[in-house]
């Protein structure tokens, strides 16, 4: 009997077919109506603030007062947004060349022993709690800093240190498979000119790579920016604007995970820690986007 | 006898105790073209590779032997690799521009040996260009993307390259398989024009492009040396029957 190809409900495979698209599709409206739902959740906190119950916009954004529970309650978000732009960009600062060493290290100076016993140390890194990380700067850095500088020793200066330790795996990771992934020619093809290692590295390699560089980095400034608890343990938890590094002040992720048990909800303090998990929420799309624009300019 | 421009003696390459090139001898005449042949995995790449210290790279790979370049044995581990890099330039299969301009490809290598200046290197650059018989066609994007140029554009470029830090010898692996016919055309004249300057070494898996470019030819087989002669005689009358095997095209 010759075999039919047309196309038949009861053929095993047919239904497989059907079954795995189904499935996987499943998954997939899983996932966007969960972020969907998010996202609704947080805006419609977030935005109540402004449109009920009259909270300027431009006021959260810049006022430099935060007293929510006040008689009149004032609402100024400045000294959050700009603790937590200062302590991430900071500690991005830190970390960035310490995790391009790091990679041009286990990439082209030592590639066997890298590959084989730095690279999982590092990666540990990622694995570690960020509790453990908030307790050892508390315990660690802030008696150090209060030792050596004016002040108690909280502040952007500890948490920036304890959060470039936190997102040295993601620089480190993503910098070591980029520079890995940059075709061996070019750096023969420098190596042939009669270039040193050095210029090969900071003439050939660095530039080629630098995209994907920056997307380690930008993707560190987003996880640092996210980081609420071991920030919350060193930074202090004032907030204002601090005259300096090792003075308390306050972020985004510490004022909210400090005050959302705290308050009740529906009442105009509870809608303002919503709008500063907005502000956040926002930034971290922003953050995306650069990721998504790097890596659409590293066509290696 | 024509004046020599790299001699060879008793060079072995080992990659992890393997040996890859077994015990080779060959004198190099400056101002010609030689050709390597031989079957895929016959070494000539690896032989290739170690004279200008390539082999370096790769940790696992021993070199040992003597490379004469006049009085210098650059073999020794007492050669500054920089600078012997600096003498012998080398072109790959694949085009490997660098991700910056036409112009910074070129003046990559004379800036870092220290040509400074802007006029001096604007000079090296078209100088470069027009030898590798490519300054036609870029002079008006010098400034433009290396990459955006075609393969065989791409080639000339990197042969430019090479030429730009003042090579006695240039050394070509494979340099035309990955490109079209007119292309190879091109790279093919143009090594005849180089020929006149540098002592050229090229592997090429091509017999015709052997026979077409080069005055002399050596055929290698599982990592040994097993004719060298005058090209036209290497093609016409080999002396051993694994040359006449392969040029007919037996085997490889």
């Amino acid at each position: 009997m010759a075999q039919s190809f047309e196309r038949q409900k009861a053929k095993p495979h047919v239904t497989e077919e059907w079954v795995g698209r189904v499935y996987t599709l499943l998954c997939i409206f899983l996932l966007v109506a969960t972020i969907f739902s998010m996202v609704y959740f947080v805006a419609s906190r977030g935005l109540t603030t402004f449109f009920g119950d009259g909270v300027n916009v431009l006021e959260l954004l810049t006022g430099i007062k935060w007293n929510p529970e006040g008689e009149p309650a004032v609402f100024g978000a400045l000294p959050f947004i700009f603790g937590s732009f200062s302590t991430s960009i900071l500690a991005a600062l830190i970390s960035a060349p310490l995790g391009f060493c790091a990679a041009v290290f286990m990439v082209e100076i030592a590639p066997r022993f890298g590959r084989k016993y730095l690279q999982p140390v590092i990666e540990l890194l990622a694995g570690i709690p960020s509790v453990v990380y908030g307790f050892v700067g508390l315990s660690v850095i802030v008696p150090l800093f209060r030792d050596i500088f004016p002040g108690q020793g909280l502040g952007i200066a500890a948490g920036a240190l304890v959060l470039s330790i936190m997102i040295l795996p993601t620089i480190t990771t993503i910098a070591t498979d980029a520079l890995a992934g940059l075709p061996s020619g070019l750096k023969e093809g420098s190596y042939a000119l009669g270039s040193t290692r050095w210029q090969t590295i900071s003439r050939i390699v660095l530039p080629t790579t630098l995209p994907a560089l920056l997307t380690g980095i930008v993707l560190g400034i987003a996880r640092a920016f996210g980081e609420a608890l071991a920030v919350q343990m060193v930074i202090g938890n004032a907030p204002h604007i601090p005259r300096s590094l090792f003075e308390s002040t306050s972020t985004l992720t510490s004022a909210i995970t400090l005050s959302m048990g705290n308050t009740a909800m529906g009442s105009v303090h509870n809608n303002a820690l919503w709008s500063l998990a907005l502000i956040l929420m926002l930034m971290t799309f922003i953050f995306v986007f650069i990721v998504r624009w790097l890596e659409g300019r590293s066509k290696i | 006898m024509d004046e020599i421009g790299l001699s060879v003696k008793n060079l072995s390459v080992y990659y992890s105790d393997r040996p890859a090139v077994k015990n080779v001898s060959l004198d190099f005449a400056a101002k010609q073209v030689t050709a390597l042949i031989g079957p895929s995995g016959c070494g000539k790449s690896t032989f290739l590779r170690s004279l200008n210290r390539m082999n370096d790279l790769i940790p696992t790979s021993k070199v040992t032997g003597e490379i004469w370049i006049k009085e210098d044995d650059i073999n020794s581990p007492s050669t500054d690799v920089v600078s012997l890099r600096q003498k012998i330039g080398m072109v790959w299969q694949r085009p490997n521009p660098f991700h910056k301009s036409i112009y910074e490809n070129i003046a990559f290598g004379p800036r870092y040996h220290g040509v400074k200046n802007k006029k001096q290197l604007d000079q090296i650059v078209e100088e470069s260009l027009t030898r590798a018989a490519l300054w036609d066609e870029t002079k008006d994007r010098l400034h433009h993307s290396a990459l955006t140029l075609s393969g065989g554009q791409q080639q000339r470029l990197c042969i430019a390259r090479s030429i730009a830090v003042q090579p006695d010898i240039i050394l070509m692996d494979e340099p035309a398989s990955a490109l079209d016919p007119v292309s190879t055309a091109k790279i093919e004249e143009l090594i005849g024009e180089l020929k006149q300057d540098y002592c050229i070494i090229i592997v090429t898996h091509n017999m015709y492009q052997a026979a077409r470019v080069s005055q002399k030819t050596a055929f290698f087989l599982l990592g040994e040396l097993v004719e060298y002669d005058a090209t036209d005689k290497m093609f016409t009358n080999p002396q051993k029957a694994e040359t006449s095997d392969y040029i007919s095209g037996r085997f490889g």
